[in-house]
């Protein structure tokens, strides 16, 4: 096999407590391709957050490493942009600004002023926020914020776009809005995506791959999931496709019976 | 307006809004003013029954009409000086007629400052000291909320010097600043060097305190969000740090502002340099039997004054706040 995109290799992280360490993820190997998008499901505190935030920078692996690209990566940065689950936006800043923020710090030696504006209008566009553009974040809905976070970071023109929870806060009705908004986006860019979810219709409908992780202490890869719905798929004509229902109770199977938490 | 039904209608309906917003107010309007007259009355009650060795202690009557007296004093003060420099000019234009070379000197007018000079001059002093207090404070604040070592190395200082008294600073910033302000043409007076210095002294803390609370507590998710940018140190502060910091430091700045009022009239009286402190110590050791009224004239604009600049610095946080919807008090 080629060299992967992105490749995890025995990635470990232990934290000191008063007890000594705990061994909060063990031995996880990954590899993704370019432009793949891929889901990390388990129940809340496998260490799904953990990967991510690895992956981010934002944690620093106590075993093995993360390869973006034949480069290490031991330090937060732009080319992996994060999605936080709460949007995180600055409050004081305009949604424009907000973007502004992100795009200035990692054009401001290759685009100029007319270029960087261009970009951050063309980035509200895509997730169709520009009538927005001078509000504040308190101004907005919650589904209109994880706009905003998901436009700021693909402002960054990132290699891998990191998502934590994109859509956990937000209603079901404005959750299916915003799929469908970041499948054309993934579709339009072929951006390599990994993100977490609580949720196994969302995994299923977006993902090329569903990597399921087994409970902590020692989370790690439990079994990974290839899905082969072909793209661009639509979430009514799902609904009656037996092989999605298939998928869907795969990873059902994993986490109510093979994975059953003894203590919820 | 033809139809009578109609305009009938609107009549009452601008009635019963008008009623509404009169009912609305009433409450905000009335209760302070029942509660400042309680207080008048009972102050002209007390007032009488005590006797000092200046008299009886004196009631709102007697005080409002040595406000006026003090009015009164300030005109003919200014008349004065207007004439003292009329004088001097014309003195100095006959000389410089008849030799054209001669040095002409200004002399500065000499009278008694008058109580609303002495309200300038405190009221200049309280921002000078607060100012160069607030210009140290902030940036300390930011750096050791920043740097937890940095903080751990300061907190002990910043607990210890934070409860000294302003007069215990006192004689040695008037040593200190003795010994090392020695100019011959002094931009500033000593005095006020003194009580600008004290006042800086005793209001940094609040501020440091506060910012590094407000730095400290910077929010996880935008400490990450600044992170994954790779903002610069700078960038750092001045896009993430400070705005998040912002309502803490207006906090301490306004304690700060409260204390160095506070302090300057006793550092004033103390120290007999020129402002309002002076001017109630002068008062005192006159003991006319118009003294006490012209002390509480002095007591009663101290406290509308530190009112006053309290309500300053609200406006300004407002101003400067991000949040328009906080409800700042």
């Amino acid at each position: 096999m080629s060299t992967a995109h992105l490749e995890l290799t025995g990635v470990g992280i232990s934290f000191p407590t008063d007890k000594g360490l705990f061994c909060a993820l063990k031995d996880v190997n990954l590899k993704i391709a370019k432009g793949e998008f891929v889901s990390l499901i388990g129940h809340s505190g496998c260490g799904k957050s953990t990967v991510l935030n690895i992956v981010a920078g934002l944690y620093q692996a106590t075993t093995g490493g993360v390869i973006l690209d034949n480069r290490e990566v031991n330090a937060p940065g732009p080319e992996r942009a994060v999605v936080f689950q709460n949007h995180s936006l600055l409050p004081w800043l305009s949604c424009y600004q907000n973007i502004e923020l992100a795009v200035r710090q990692v054009f401001k030696n290759s685009k100029s002023k007319t270029e960087m504006r261009e970009w951050i209008e063309h980035n509200l566009d895509l997730v169709h926020m520009s009538h927005a553009r001078h509000k504040r974040p308190s101004e907005i809905s919650g589904g209109m914020k994880q706009r905003i976070g998901i436009a700021r970071a693909l402002a960054m023109q990132p290699k891998v776009l990191l998502m934590d929870e994109p859509f956990g806060a937000l209603d079901a009705l404005t959750r299916a809005h915003l799929q469908d908004s970041l499948m054309e986006i993934h579709a339009d860019l072929g951006n390599t995506v990994i993100m977490i979810t609580h949720d196994v219709d969302e995994a299923v409908l977006l993902s090329d791959r569903i990597i399921m992780m087994s409970n902590g202490p020692s989370a790690t890869v439990g079994e990974i999931l290839q899905v082969e719905l072909p793209r661009p798929r639509e979430r009514m004509a799902l609904a009656h496709d037996s092989r999605y229902h298939e998928y869907r109770a795969a990873v059902l199977e994993f986490l109510y019976q093979k994975q059953h938490r003894p203590a919820a | 307006m033809s139809n009578p039904a109609i305009s009938e209608q609107i009549t009452q309906t601008v009635k019963s809004a008008r009623t509404a917003a009169f009912k609305r107010w009433l409450p905000n309007l009335l209760m302070p003013i029942i509660g400042l007259a309680a207080f008048l009355m009972f102050w002209q009650m007390i007032a009488g029954s005590i006797n000092t060795s200046l008299g009886t202690f004196p009631g709102p009557a007697q005080v409002a009409s040595q406000f006026s007296n003090l009015v009164d004093e300030h005109q003919r003060e200014a008349k004065r000086e207007t004439a003292f420099y009329e004088r001097q000019q014309l003195r100095n234009q006959a000389q410089l007629s008849k030799n054209p070379e001669a040095k002409v000197k200004i002399r500065p007018y000499t009278g008694k400052p008058t109580f609303f000079k002495q309200i300038v001059t405190s009221l200049y002093t309280v921002m000078t000291g607060f100012v160069i207090a607030s210009l140290i404070a902030i940036p300390l604040g930011i750096v050791c909320g920043l740097s937890k070592p940095l903080y751990n190395a300061i907190n002990p200082l910043i607990q210890i010097f934070k409860p000294i008294s302003p007069l215990a600073w006192l004689p040695l910033v008037t040593m200190v600043v003795s010994a090392v302000y020695t100019s011959t043409d002094p931009l500033f007076a000593k005095s006020f060097i003194t009580s600008a210095v004290t006042v800086a002294l005793c209001c940094l803390w609040p501020t440091v305190i506060n910012t590094i609370v407000g730095v400290a507590n910077l929010d996880k998710d935008l400490q990450n969000v600044s992170r994954v940018l790779s903002l610069s140190p700078l960038n750092h502060i001045r896009r993430i740090v400070l705005p998040a910091a912002i309502p803490m430091i207006f906090t301490g700045l306004r304690l700060s502002l409260a204390t160095g009022w506070m302090v300057l009239i006793a550092a004033e009286m103390l120290a007999q340099n020129p402002g309002l402190g002076k001017f109630i110590w002068d008062e005192f050791q006159n003991g006319s039997s118009n003294s006490l009224g012209r002390i509480m004239v002095a007591v009663i604009v101290i406290g509308l004054i530190g009112f006053a600049l309290d309500r300053l610095m609200l406006a300004l946080q407002k101003y400067v706040s991000w949040d328009k919807s906080a409800d700042l008090r």
